[in-house]
């Protein structure tokens, strides 16, 4: 026994400290990749990146128009999203909360929370492009709203569970039809759980690049008309990061510092929101 | 009717006294409401469904003439040339396995440790933050990886972590294929590299929520009967949840499996197969993202959609053997 206590002490030494190497490793990359962000990015911030478009080479240019293709197709892919996630997470929650076929939903939900978002681009590409042949913004934006889909439905659904069973009852009691019951009683307790994760599916949209490539496909041009090809900040950034003008690649370290800070911005907040409900029970 | 009826009376207390032909009226609107609502949602559902039929179906149409074309030759030829017309997928799926074994065993290790560090080790008042900023770490777009990984970490791999592997490893013979050729900074490590630190808050969040389940009870005998923190994560946290930390890995293979931008930047996009990991490479993501917008219809598309199609296939077997892993164990912390 005696022999056996200083070996045992000294594994778990050895593998406390790598615990902390490993903890240490993780943080030092989110360190990293901020502080790159920060230090190549952060001088680029003008007000001509708010005001100008993006120019060929050689010319100040801004980022204007990418701005403005990322706001509208975000909010065409929310305004798809939104009420269908919500919509698809009640049935789940209420309706066919032990129905045979929500297990299946369910499950296929979750697979497409992560699926890969290119398989989706290709998707879009064969359901939105070739049809009317050519590159659209609104293609863009249904791309985006596939993506987060799924989100929205995980988080209704999981907010909806959360509401006690004797609120519905004590409305019902009241003789209030099932659909009253949901949208007056369960939505009003749950709110600020759907915000978070609409805030969330944002965020996850802000971000996106790979189903953009082939279905948005990108313009140099202003544009606020989603039935051409449009631009958007993550394109951008793959467009000018391989540019081999300073200025452009300037424009792409400016471009991914505004895309991360609005993703962490977004995300943080949905956290918070997340966090003073769990406050209030 | 009764129920309607009192409901109807809720929503606008006139509705109550007036006539009954209006009275009649208001409860067939709210019927109509309450049936439409309740069909408007089992219709949602059902798109949710139609969404993942219609991927698979839609890419299967349109890989259909490469599969065709080239039969089972598709997957196993390394040839890749729209010139000629000659398409595998050999080289493409082979990167995309390479990158992602090399991803897993760098970043489920260092994610492991990262919840054990924070369900074990770390003071309580550190525990939300290092937590967030590690998910943080998950939140950061794709792109940005990329961008970073190409003006940062593709020349730190090529001045330090390459010439040293060639110098080192490369000269060990039996592996030393594995490490052979110049230090150009892209290649299948780099990315594989990348990769690893993507998908290491994915290892740490689920493993950190199934590390929670297991009950205190468990690790308090484990402790009272002398066991170090280290046995008790060994013996007691790990057998426990083993099911829950598989499918956690699944999931992050899954997404290794399907990540496009940051592998796009680094892995130097070459289709072909080499046995050194310093080489360039594609990976079937990559090799969509950098020549669909550009490829002319007919074989070449098809071709790329056979890839995402073959893309579609491995990750969903692969995400729901996760899914079913992890819906296992929550079966089992209900009981």
């Amino acid at each position: 026994m005696a022999d056996l206590y200083p070996g045992r002490k000294r594994r778990n030494i050895v593998w406390t400290w790598l615990a902390y190497a490993a903890t240490a490793f993780g943080l030092s990359w989110l360190v990293l990749i901020l502080g790159a962000l920060f230090w190549n990015g952060f001088g680029g911030l003008s007000l001509d990146v708010f005001t100008k478009m993006t120019a060929p080479p050689g010319v100040a240019g801004g980022l204007l128009n990418s701005i403005v293709g990322s706001l509208i197709q975000t909010a065409i892919g929310l305004a798809i999203a939104a009420p269908l996630g919500i919509l698809a997470g009640t049935y789940l929650a209420e309706y066919g909360r032990y129905a045979r076929i929500a297990y299946v939903i369910r499950f296929i939900n979750d697979i497409l929370l992560s699926a890969p978002s290119i398989v989706v681009g290709l998707f879009i590409y064969q359901f939105c492009v070739v049809p009317f042949g050519h590159f659209s913004g609104y293609a863009g934006g249904i791309a985006l709203a596939v993506i987060a889909t799924p989100i929205i439905v995980r988080t209704t659904e999981d907010m909806l569970n959360l509401v006690p069973n004797t609120l519905r009852e004590a409305a019902s009691a009241l003789g209030m039809p099932r659909s009253l019951v949901i949208r007056h009683v369960a939505y009003r307790a749950v709110r600020s759980g759907i915000m978070t994760g609409i805030l969330l599916a944002i965020a996850r949209m802000t971000g996106e690049t790979a189903p953009l490539i082939f279905t948005a496909l990108g313009n140099s041009l202003f544009v606020v008309d989603p039935r051409g090809p449009m631009s958007s900040l993550p394109l951008i950034i793959y467009e000018f990061a391989r540019s081999p003008y300073p200025e452009q690649q300037k424009l792409a370290w400016t471009g991914a510092l505004i895309v991360t800070l609005a993703v962490l911005t977004l995300s943080i907040t949905a956290r918070v929101l997340s966090a003073s409900r769990g406050a209030d029970k | 009717m009764e129920r309607a009826m009192t409901a109807s009376a809720i929503e606008n207390p006139q509705a109550a006294h007036s006539l009954p032909m209006d009275r009649a009226r208001a409860l067939g609107r709210l019927k109509l409401a309450d049936g439409g609502f309740r069909v408007m949602t089992v219709v949602s559902a059902l798109v949710v469904l139609a969404l993942l039929l219609g991927v698979a179906i839609s890419l299967f149409i349109g890989a259909w003439p490469a599969f065709q074309h080239f039969g089972l030759e598709f997957f196993v030829s390394d040839a890749w040339s729209p010139p000629k017309e000659r398409f595998g997928a050999a080289a493409a799926i082979y990167g995309t396995l390479v990158t992602s074994i090399i991803a897993m065993l760098i970043g489920v290790p260092v994610g492991l440790g990262i919840a054990v560090f924070l369900t074990e080790l770390c003071p309580p008042l550190l525990r939300r933050p290092i937590g967030v900023a590690i998910e943080l770490l998950a939140g950061i777009p794709s792109i940005i990886y990329g961008i970073w990984g190409v003006y940062y970490f593709k020349p730190f791999m090529q001045a330090y972590v390459q010439p040293f592997l060639i110098g080192t490893l490369g000269e060990v013979p039996g592996v030393g294929y594995l490490f052979a050729g110049p230090p150009l900074g892209y290649g299948v490590l780099t990315a594989g590299l990348v990769l690893a630190v993507m998908i290491l808050p994915f290892v740490t969040a689920i493993s950190r929520d199934v590390f929670d389940t297991v009950p205190a009870f468990l690790k308090e005998a484990a402790y009272g009967v002398g066991a170090t923190k280290f046995e008790v994560v060994g013996n007691i946290v790990i057998p426990y949840t083993r099911v829950g930390v598989i499918g956690g890995i699944m999931l992050a293979l899954g997404r290794a499996l399907g990540e496009t931008m940051a592998v796009t930047f680094v892995i130097g996009n070459a289709t072909k197969i080499s046995a050194s990991i310093l080489s360039q490479g594609t990976t079937i993501s990559a090799m969509i993202a950098n020549q669909f917008a550009d490829a002319d219809p007919g074989l070449f598309t098809a071709s790329l959609l056979a890839l995402g199609f073959i893309l579609f296939i491995i990750t969903f077997i692969v995400l729901a053997l996760a899914r079913w892993m992890l819906a296992a164990l929550q079966v089992k912390a209900g009981i």
